[in-house]
């Protein structure tokens, strides 16, 4: 690490991250706001027409929105946490990751819930949890979890940048609009990085930080109790709350390597996010790897040998390549023995191969979240007994399509404007080390 | 009730509440609401009041309503006192009539899609014998869908009834979830109700009329039990397999006979369906023993589409 450098000259590195918007990253923009707005039309034709527009029916009940909102809340999950706990133990190279995890935390925090708003057949009616809380539905603690973590994510993240905010705003060379800089000071809230302001953020991001980390546990098992508290095959198990848990960091781990991967090349950042750093956090993905296989095993050992009627029949659909076995057998590969294999092998361990195998394992558990919400609605206890086709199976809509690419879409959003107002490395962390 | 079959909107209509008269107490809850017939004033209706005497009114100040005089929610929400509702299904008497499906959906003013109220074709295992299986909600004594509710739209009343507030349901399908039973049904799009259906005051105990985006199912029509009537499909199965009564009277009926409860379960081996979950359903079956009818019998005169759903099984 360049340890001599000061932070205005760090600073004047990164400036043409935030002072200039290329052409592409234009293009880019209009695209996602195409989807976006794709997103919008299916959105109105929803609360227009009804729910009736989605592929959902009495029997599968949720479906590809629930599964997005597992998704995106997971995600969010593990950039709180691995922050956290890289803040917490002071890992020595942490400094360029934190600043994506922060961000992920907030771009997918904000998105999930949406998608459980999409299940609600009345958003009119939303102030009805407010009124009328009932403490024994799972629902209530996961409206009171996503609350508390919000806050506590928006929180986190604002601290971490309040320096960045204050080195900005200070910095005259920096070639940007007048709002901007008055933004920057604003948000800097007059920090200049006195003893005791600086005392003073240290102990409050700490704090945040450790809070932070329970916190993500509790609220990753709450999402899963809303599955684990019925008495659904292939839901109703014990095992779901760690279960969700390490899948949502697993997740959210892929993600950063990704967004890392694409940072690193989009902004030459090669001196700051090192082969190295792809390296440890490849290590993180294989852990959490091995740890969701061993999970995902006992999950399905225990049900297949114990082979209830309910398991089984659920079971059956997952190991029936005519239903959905190659999609069980890809997400189990692709999440699981992949980014081991990669991260294990000495010749595979570098930046390219991680990322790439990160971007696998990502779709691989969004499929794995489908295959845990829809084969077990479609599964009921007692049998279906309907010709209406769409009651039966499930099949998801153009509508729910669109609203899930009009998801994604917002995340890469929020990450492009982001990149735009804060620098992907935090600039300021680096000042410690100067002073060290 | 020999004649619900076919005049129930008749009968509705002759239902009619006085809310000029002093009934308009018992309905305090609806009473504020503007959701009226609004009919022209000035026809003079003759009409017997219910203390007995020939009244005649304006139409303006009529009302139809479900069945009989509603309550309030609040009132809807407590149950009737003293009373524990129970229901006794005779599997061995079922010959898949579907008589009380359709009741039940001219009752509720339900599409024909839509069934509260199911008739199933079961079979335990591939060496059984396969049987009509009608299935109401179970009005768990342990719900797991008022466990779930995050906004206590569904409830458990003192009378055992577990009913929905659809004012107040936002619809977010959890109970339908928790439910081992699938009873609930969703409206997935704006219900297709005539216009005097659609503008009355929604009450759970007569769970009319069905809204958009909410949760909706069989509530054991408690407005009729209110009346000392029995539900609609009790009175309208042909073959008398549904009996209704009061657990703690120890007693049921099914229109034709009225029995001993404690005595009915004991002598032909009552069971509840699936016990185990540990929901414990106040919904009580007799095995199929020494049928009336056979089997087979439940596919003849059934439509195509309603036949194909056996497929599976026969």
């Amino acid at each position: 690490m360049k340890a001599s450098i000061s932070a205005s000259e760090r600073l004047k590195y990164f400036a043409p991250q935030i002072e200039k918007t290329s052409l592409s990253t234009k293009v880019w923009i209009v695209i996602l706001l195409m989807f976006i707005a794709a997103g919008g039309v299916a959105l109105y034709q929803q609360i227009a027409i009804g729910h009736v527009v989605t592929g959902m029916r009495d029997n599968v009940i949720w479906g590809l929105y629930i599964a997005n909102f597992i998704f995106f809340i997971g995600i969010s999950y593990a950039g709180a946490i691995l922050s956290g706990v890289l803040y917490v133990f002071k890992v020595p190279w942490r400094r360029p990751i934190v600043r994506i995890a922060g961000l992920v935390t907030i771009a997918a925090g904000l998105i999930g819930p949406v998608f459980i708003l999409l299940c609600i057949g009345r958003f009119d009616r939303m102030h009805h949890l407010f009124l009328y809380p009932r403490l024994q539905s799972p629902i209530t603690w996961d409206v009171m979890a996503i609350c508390t973590y919000l806050v506590g994510a928006v929180l986190y993240l604002y601290l971490t940048l309040i320096r960045d905010f204050s080195l900005y705003s200070d910095a005259d060379f920096l070639n940007i609009p007048n709002w901007k800089r008055k933004l920057y000071k604003t948000l800097s809230l007059g920090y200049k990085g006195t003893g005791v302001q600086k005392k003073q953020l240290k102990s409050a991001t700490r704090l945040l930080a450790i809070v932070m980390i329970p916190l993500v546990v509790i609220i990753s098992s709450v999402l899963s109790w809303i599955f684990g508290m019925t008495l659904r095959p292939g839901w109703h198990s014990s095992i779901f709350g760690p279960y969700f848990v390490i899948a949502s960091i697993l997740t959210g781990v892929g993600v950063i390597i990704i967004i890392m991967w694409t940072f690193r090349r989009l902004y030459n950042l090669k001196e700051y996010l090192t082969d190295k750093h792809f390296t440890y956090m490849g290590f993180i993905m294989l852990v959490l790897a091995a740890g969701y296989g061993y999970f995902s095993f006992s999950e399905y050992l225990t049900g297949w040998y114990g082979s209830e009627k309910w398991d089984s029949e659920v079971l059956s659909k997952l190991f029936n390549t005519n239903e959905y076995g190659w999609w069980f057998l890809f997400s189990n590969i692709f999440a699981i023995v992949l980014p081991i294999l990669v991260v294990a092998l000495p010749k595979l361990r570098k930046p390219g191969p991680i990322a790439f195998s990160a971007l696998l394992m990502v779709f691989a558990m969004w499929v794995k979240r489908y295959l845990i919400v829809v084969p077990t609605l479609e599964t009921p206890l007692l049998p279906v007994q309907d010709t209406r086709m769409e009651y039966v199976h499930y099949a998801a809509t153009w509508q729910e399509w669109a609203l899930t690419f009009a998801g994604i879409a917002t995340f890469l959003l929020i990450f492009i404007i982001s990149s735009k107002l804060v620098t992907i490395v935090p600039t300021s962390d680096y000042i410690d080390d100067e002073k060290a | 009730m020999q004649n619900s079959d076919n005049t129930h909107g008749n009968e509705r209509r002759d239902f009619i509440k006085l809310t000029v008269l002093g009934a308009a107490a018992a309905a305090c809850g609806s009473a504020i609401c503007s959701c009226g017939n609004k009919e022209e004033a000035g026809k003079k209706v003759k009409l017997l009041s219910p203390d007995g005497k020939l009244v005649e009114v304006d139409s303006k100040h009529l009302r139809p309503v479900h069945k009989t005089v509603g309550v309030s929610t609040e009132e809807a929400r407590l149950g009737i006192p003293g009373r524990k509702f129970v229901m006794v299904i005779d599997l061995a008497k079922c010959s898949n009539a579907r008589k009380c499906v359709s009741a039940c959906q001219k009752m509720h003013h339900l599409p024909e899609e839509k069934e509260w109220l199911q008739v199933k074709l079961m079979m335990d295992n591939p060496e059984s014998a396969p049987y009509w299986f009608p299935k109401t909600c179970f009005h768990c004594d342990n719900p797991p869908c008022v466990k779930v509710c995050p906004v206590d739209a569904t409830f458990k009343r003192q009378d055992g009834l577990v009913l929905i507030d659809s004012d107040r349901c936002i619809g977010c399908k959890f109970c339908m979830a928790a439910c081992p039973y699938s009873t609930r049904v969703f409206n997935w799009s704006e219900p297709d109700l005539p216009e005097d259906i659609a503008g009355l005051c929604y009450s759970p105990e007569t769970s009319v009329p069905s809204q958009v985006g909410t949760v909706e199912k069989c509530d054991f029509c408690p407005d009729m039990v209110r009346a000392g009537e029995l539900p609609d499909c009790v009175t309208a199965c042909p073959n008398g397999v549904f009996y209704f009564g009061d657990e703690n009277e120890d007693v049921v009926s099914n229109g034709e006979e009225t029995v001993r409860f404690s005595q009915l379960i004991k002598d032909k081996a009552g069971y509840r369906f699936m016990e185990d979950l540990g929901t414990q359903p106040r919904v009580w079956y007799l095995p199929p023993n020494d049928r009336l009818f056979p089997v087979e019998r439940g596919l003849d005169d059934l439509p195509d589409n309603i036949k194909d759903r056996f497929n599976d099984v026969m």
